[in-house]
This record gives structure tokens, sequence and C-alpha cells, in this order.
């Protein structure tokens, strides 16, 4: 008989194990569903996970595996912090579409000037719109004591709701011939995210997101409001004690994370997408839930977390065009990925023990 | 421009090696935005494309990628299928419009054809349908059918191609019942079988005993099975599963004609960019069986309509029509230009509420 038994602690070895043991198991499992499909199961995971970073197009892929994985970086950077304090941001998907939208309002407001300060500005715009989003969850917590999960949910679909409002109404492009949709950034110069280097698919987006990696990297090892995070989360009553201001502890990690998503936003709608479009937001606030807890929270494990699961989606659509793989097929091998990461944490915290069960 | 070039540099260098395999296999690629099986809209295009490869049998290798989400991953998708080898990719969702633009830019041996957009190139040709003679079809069957004279419409997204539909279904229904009055619900979906079936629901406890939907689920027709006396029209496939009641006709998207023309014209070379925009006398649109809940009377003069639009005796934005704030439109026998009704932006006299804006 196999029997768990709790760790007196959570062990570093298998903290460090588990993400790579998942990223095996999901590729097994993979693996055996596609060959229920009827497709060749090695091809399949090589096609999947080996083909964009060393494949024939590899020249193009490995660029757009920066470019997709740049947003679910940065904005999983920004819930990482709050996750570790037991704050949770639910909402990034929602803060993401208003920092696109207020980043590119103040673009748009400025066409066709070719002023370069209109892109700090709008980047700027863009980091206020998402934390003013964010701020919303967090000053009903502090105030009232709401539950920031639902609210910072419930306001994603407000948020898609002004989406649709303003890709057809406010910032509809007025040459578009009454479609919905804002003009195309990339016929705007100064407010256009353009690539820096495009073989190697790096633009602000990208920059900002190692940006991101590093200041939170010294946060939470150097600086006292990281020790207040990391103590807040492990035991609240001891960060109490060790005199952390629970308010303003919410509307830091709630602030920050949702700047960090608006942020994405700006950089996203000015260079990959281009343009607002009502079906402009495509997930990247809800996948970075994943992200983050994929890379264990931590900063460097947050980096290659997002890396992995860019390759996920752009060896999945891959698989579909070559393999005819359904898209579903490839959103299970997303799921599973967080769900063997959830499973394999049993041995974080316990110590499988062969034999009989012990009386308890 | 420099760090542009290189990429188009190595595209076209794979554009070249793709033209080679061609002289055996043509591949056709085919880029979703829904799910294949979504029982309207993409399930059409995805059956069409299946048609053309039957009928072209080995020479044609077919591959698609569906549920592509109209933002920054759209582009990639189409670079994907044109580094694949792909000689022509149709891209079947008018938010690919600048996506296909883009990558049609850099691989200018590729061939492109985009779905219900207004940007072409060298290389991008557009198609669309004229389904507005459709909605007249609809609109005159629901003006006869009415008893509450309230006539409800799921509209998708406030853009030109729905708004002709709810302008081209209010005048035939106004035409022949000068009491009707439509309700416009906007659910800013194409496929949301949950939203469709709640907006449904709304118009019917309003009062409308017809519904139309400009939205791909079958779930009004669901809705309105339930409700009784509600007739319905199926919207781009025939959705004959919910006839005779509540489904009394319908609208078909039929594309796999021109399908098999676009692709035969790439094997023999001879491809062009156009802006194909076919209705029912080409054979894009179907007009679904009208069951035969409709009096005889009712479905004759409805076929008459039809076949008179079909040989283009009748167009159905004939005037003398007025814009909703009653300003003049179009002159007694005037009939609307296609630049007009491509930008079309405003209600017709006579139609209640706001364009959302």
């Amino acid at each position: 008989m196999l029997t768990l038994e709790r760790r007196p602690s959570p062990s570093r070895m298998w903290t460090m194990l588990t993400p790579p043991l998942a990223v095996v198991l999901t590729m097994v499992a993979g693996a055996v569903l596609f060959a229920f499909l009827g497709k060749n199961p090695v091809e399949a995971i090589r096609t999947i996970f080996w083909d964009p970073v060393f494949g024939e197009f590899a020249f193009y892929y490995r660029g757009q595996l920066l470019v997709k994985a740049a947003p679910l970086i940065l904005i999983a950077i920004g819930l990482s912090l709050g996750f570790r304090a037991g704050i949770w941001n639910i909402g990034a998907e929602g803060q993401y579409i208003v920092g696109a939208i207020c980043g590119a309002a103040v673009g748009l407001a400025f066409y066709p000037t070719e002023n370069s300060l209109v892109f700090p500005l709008m980047i700027l715009a863009g980091a206020i719109g998402g934390w003013a989003w964010a701020m919303i969850p967090a000053a009903l917590k502090v105030l009232f004591g709401t539950n920031e999960i639902l609210v910072s949910l419930m306001l994603v679909y407000v948020a898609e709701a002004m989406l649709a409002s303003a890709s057809s109404g406010l910032l509809r492009n007025p040459d578009g011939m009454g479609f919905p949709g804002s003009r195309n950034f990339k016929d705007f110069p100064a407010a256009h995210n353009d690539y820096l280097i495009e073989s190697a698919g790096i633009h602000w987006g990208v920059v900002a997101a190692l940006i991101a990696v590093i200041f939170a990297y010294i946060l939470l090892s150097r600086h006292l409001l990281g020790f207040q995070i990391r103590v807040t989360g492990q035991s609240p009553r001891a960060a109490r004690f060790a005199g952390v201001n629970p308010s303003r502890l919410i509307l830091f990690c709630l602030g920050t994370s949702g700047a960090l998503a608006g942020l994405a936003g700006l950089f996203e709608v000015t260079g990959p997408a281009g343009q607002i479009s009502i079906d402009f937001n495509s997930g990247y606030g809800f996948t970075a839930i994943i992200v983050a807890f994929l890379g264990r929270l931590h900063p460097i494990g947050i980096l290659l977390a997002g890396l992995l699961m860019a390759l996920t989606y752009i060896g999945g659509e891959a698989a579909q065009s070559t393999l005819g793989l359904p898209a579903s097929a490839v959103q299970v091998l997303q799921g599973m990925l967080l769900f063997f990461l959830l499973a394999v944490d049993v041995l974080t915290n316990f110590r499988i023990r062969l034999g009989k069960t012990e009386a308890a | 421009m420099n760090r542009r070039s290189i990429l188009a540099g190595a595209a076209l260098a794979f554009g070249l090696a793709g033209a080679v395999f061609a002289q055996d296999k043509t591949k056709v690629g085919f880029i979703y935005v829904g799910p294949i099986g979504d029982g309207g809209w993409t399930q059409h295009h995805h059956e069409a494309a299946l048609e053309m490869q039957a009928h072209f049998g080995d020479a044609v290798e077919l591959v698609y990628q569906e549920s592509v989400p109209e933002g920054a991953d759209a582009e990639r998708a189409i670079t994907q299928m044109a580094l694949g080898g792909a000689d022509i990719i149709f891209t079947t969702s008018f938010g690919f419009m600048d996506p296909t633009v883009n990558v049609a830019a850099k691989f200018p041996n590729v061939k492109f054809e985009h779905a219900t957009g207004y940007k072409t190139a060298d290389n991008v040709g557009v198609y669309s349908a004229r389904f507005y003679e459709g909605r007249a079809i609809q609109g005159y069957l629901a003006g006869k059918m009415t008893k509450t004279n309230k006539i409800g419409y799921i509209a998708s997204f406030p853009i030109p191609e729905v708004i002709r539909g709810i302008n081209s279904a209010y005048i035939h229904a106004k035409k022949v019942n000068p009491d009707v009055e439509f309700s416009v619900v906007w659910a800013y979906t194409w496929f949301d079988p949950g939203k469709e079936s709640d907006a449904a629901q709304a118009l019917i406890e309003q009062g409308a005993d017809v519904i139309l939907q400009h939205t791909d689920s079958t779930a009004p027709h669901a809705a309105a099975a339930k409700a009784g006396n509600v007739y319905t029209f199926g919207q781009a496939a025939d959705m004959a599963e919910y006839a005779p009641m509540p489904r009394i006709s319908s609208i078909i998207d039929v594309w796999a004609p021109y399908y098999i023309e676009r692709v035969q014209a790439v094997i023999d070379g001879t491809w062009e960019s156009d802006n194909t925009w076919d209705g029912i006398g080409a054979g894009m649109v179907g007009i679904g069986e009208i069951s035969d809940v409709v009096p005889a009377d009712i479905r004759a003069e409805a076929e008459a309509l039809r076949d008179s639009i079909s040989s283009g005796a009748y167009h159905p934005f004939t005037g003398p029509l007025n814009k909703q704030d009653g300003s003049a439109w179009l002159a007694e026998g005037e009939i609307a230009d296609d630049g007009t009704l491509g930008g079309m932006n405003f209600y017709v006299e006579g139609l209640t509420g706001d364009i959302p804006n």
C-alpha cells in the first residue's frame, strides 16, 4: 500500500523538480491522447515541443515565442506578488483590456502627430488604466472587506463590454467604412510598438517583461516590501506582529499587477495586435494565472513557464495545421499541464511511503 | 524596413520552394474563427472546403486551423500556413482582414482570399455573399406570418453586413404589413448559444412571434420551439432539424462553387485578385425550403420574390426609400449602388432605436 506522510516542511528539491516532472507527464499523457486520435504521437509531441525551437521554420517561431510569452510573463509577474501574499487578482484579463483601451485612446487622440513623446505617454496611460481597474477590487476590499476574487473577475466582463463599445464607437477608425475596430497602429509610426529586432521577435513589451522579471526578483529577495509579501502569505498573523499594514499591501499588490497587465495590453494593442477590436483580448490574463503557478510564483520560474506556455500555443497551432490535430486536443494538453503540476505538488508537501497504513 | 526585409527574403525563398511542390499537389489552407462543428458559419466553410477537396481529389491537399482568435494570433496562424507551403489561403472571418493583408505583403507568391472584408492587394482577393437578398424573403415571410406585428431580430455586431440585413428584412416586412414593428437586440457575438437563447426569450416575452437571427447557433430555434407559436429562420446552415416549426425557411451560405473556381484558377495559374459579391442568382446564397406551415399562396409569392431577385429583375434596395431621420436616400425606381451598401451604417425610415455607436 502507498501512504502519504506530511513532510515537516515543503521539500526544496521537489519544489524545483515538480514543474519539469509535470511537463514530462503532460507529454506522455498528450502522446496517448494523440495516439487515440489516430495521429503519430511522437510526431505530434515533436511538432509541439521541438519543431518551433529547432525545426525547419525555427527562424520565425523563435521570435514568435517571445512575442507570445512577453504578455504572459509581464502579467504573471504582477499576479505572483499578490498570490504570494494571499491576494487573489483573477481579473488581469480586464486590467489588460482597460490598459489597452486607455493607452490606445491617448495615442489615437494625437493621430497623426509624429512627436516621439506620444508612445511614452501611451505607455503611461496603459499602466494607469490597468492600475485604476485593479484599484476597484482593491478599494472595495480595503473599505468593505469584499472578496477581490469575485470583484476582479466580474470586472473582466465589464471590461469586455467596454472593449466592444470602444471598438464600434469611440475609438472606431473613421476611415473604416463603418466597420468596428480602431485605426491600425502600424500606420501610425509615432504610436507603433514596432519590432526592435524583428527576426528575434523583440519589441518593447518583451523588454518590459524582462525588466519586470529583474525588478520582481530584487523586490522579493532584497527589499523589505518583498519580505512583507512573503511573510503575509506564509502567516498573516505573524505578518501583523511584524508590522505589516494589510491594506497597504492589498493596494500595492493589486495595483502593481493591474499596472503590469495594463502595460501588457498596451504593448500588445500597439504591436502584435495592431488595433483595438472587439475580440482583441485573447485570454492572456487568464493564461497568466497558470503561468504564475507553473513558475512557482518565482520570477525566474515565471520567465521559463511563460516561454513553455508560449511553446504549447505555437507548437499546438503548428500541429493543428500540419497534422490536423483538433484545437480542443491542444487545449486539453495545456489544461493537463496545470493539472499534473497540481497533482505532483503532493510530492512537495508529502512523502510517499511503501508499506502498511499506520494508525493515524 | 531593413529588419523587415530579412523575413520577407526568407519568406520569398520558401514561397518559391512552395511553388516547386505545387506542380504535383496544390496546398489549400483555411483559417476558421470558430470550431469546425459550430453548426453555422465555420462548419459551412469547412464543409465547402471538404467539398472542394473531394472535387479535386489527389490534386489538392487541404490544411486548416480552427478557433483562431481575431487578434495577434491570426497573423501567426496565417504566416505558419504560408511557411508550410500553402499556395492559397482562405481566411474566413471579417476580423482576419488586417492580419491577412499583412502576411500577404510578406508572401507575394501565395494567394490569399479574405471573406467579408474590403481590403485587397495583388495577391489578396475578397469575397462575400449578398445575404441581404435572402433577408428580403425572410422579411416578406415575417410580415405575412406575424400576428402580433412584432418581429424580433437578433443582430451580432453593428457592421454594414448586419445593418443591411436588418434594413432589407424591414423594408420587405413593412411592404406587406404596414403595422409591423422590429425590435433589434445586439448580441455582440457570432456564436454564443447562451446569449442567443436569452435574446430570443426576451424578444418572445416582449410579444415577438417571428425571430430573425444574424447569429449562427440553433439556440433561438430551441427557444422558439419551447414558446410555441413563434417562427424562426435558419442562418448560414439550413437548420432543417427545426422544420417545419419553428423554422419556416433559411438563408444558406453556399461557398463550395467559389472555392472550387478559385483553387482551379491557382492550379491553372490564372488566379487574379478579385472582389466577388454574389447573391442568389450566382448561387452563393441559398434559400432553404419554405415549410408547409406557411400557406401555399404566401409560399408561392415568396418564391416569386426569390426568383425575381435571382434573375436580377428586382433589387431589394429599390427606391423610394428614406433614411431613418427622414432624409431622402433613393428616389422612385432608383437602385442602391454597391458602394453605399458596402458601407451601410444607417437604418431606413420606420426602424426604431439607434445603431450602437
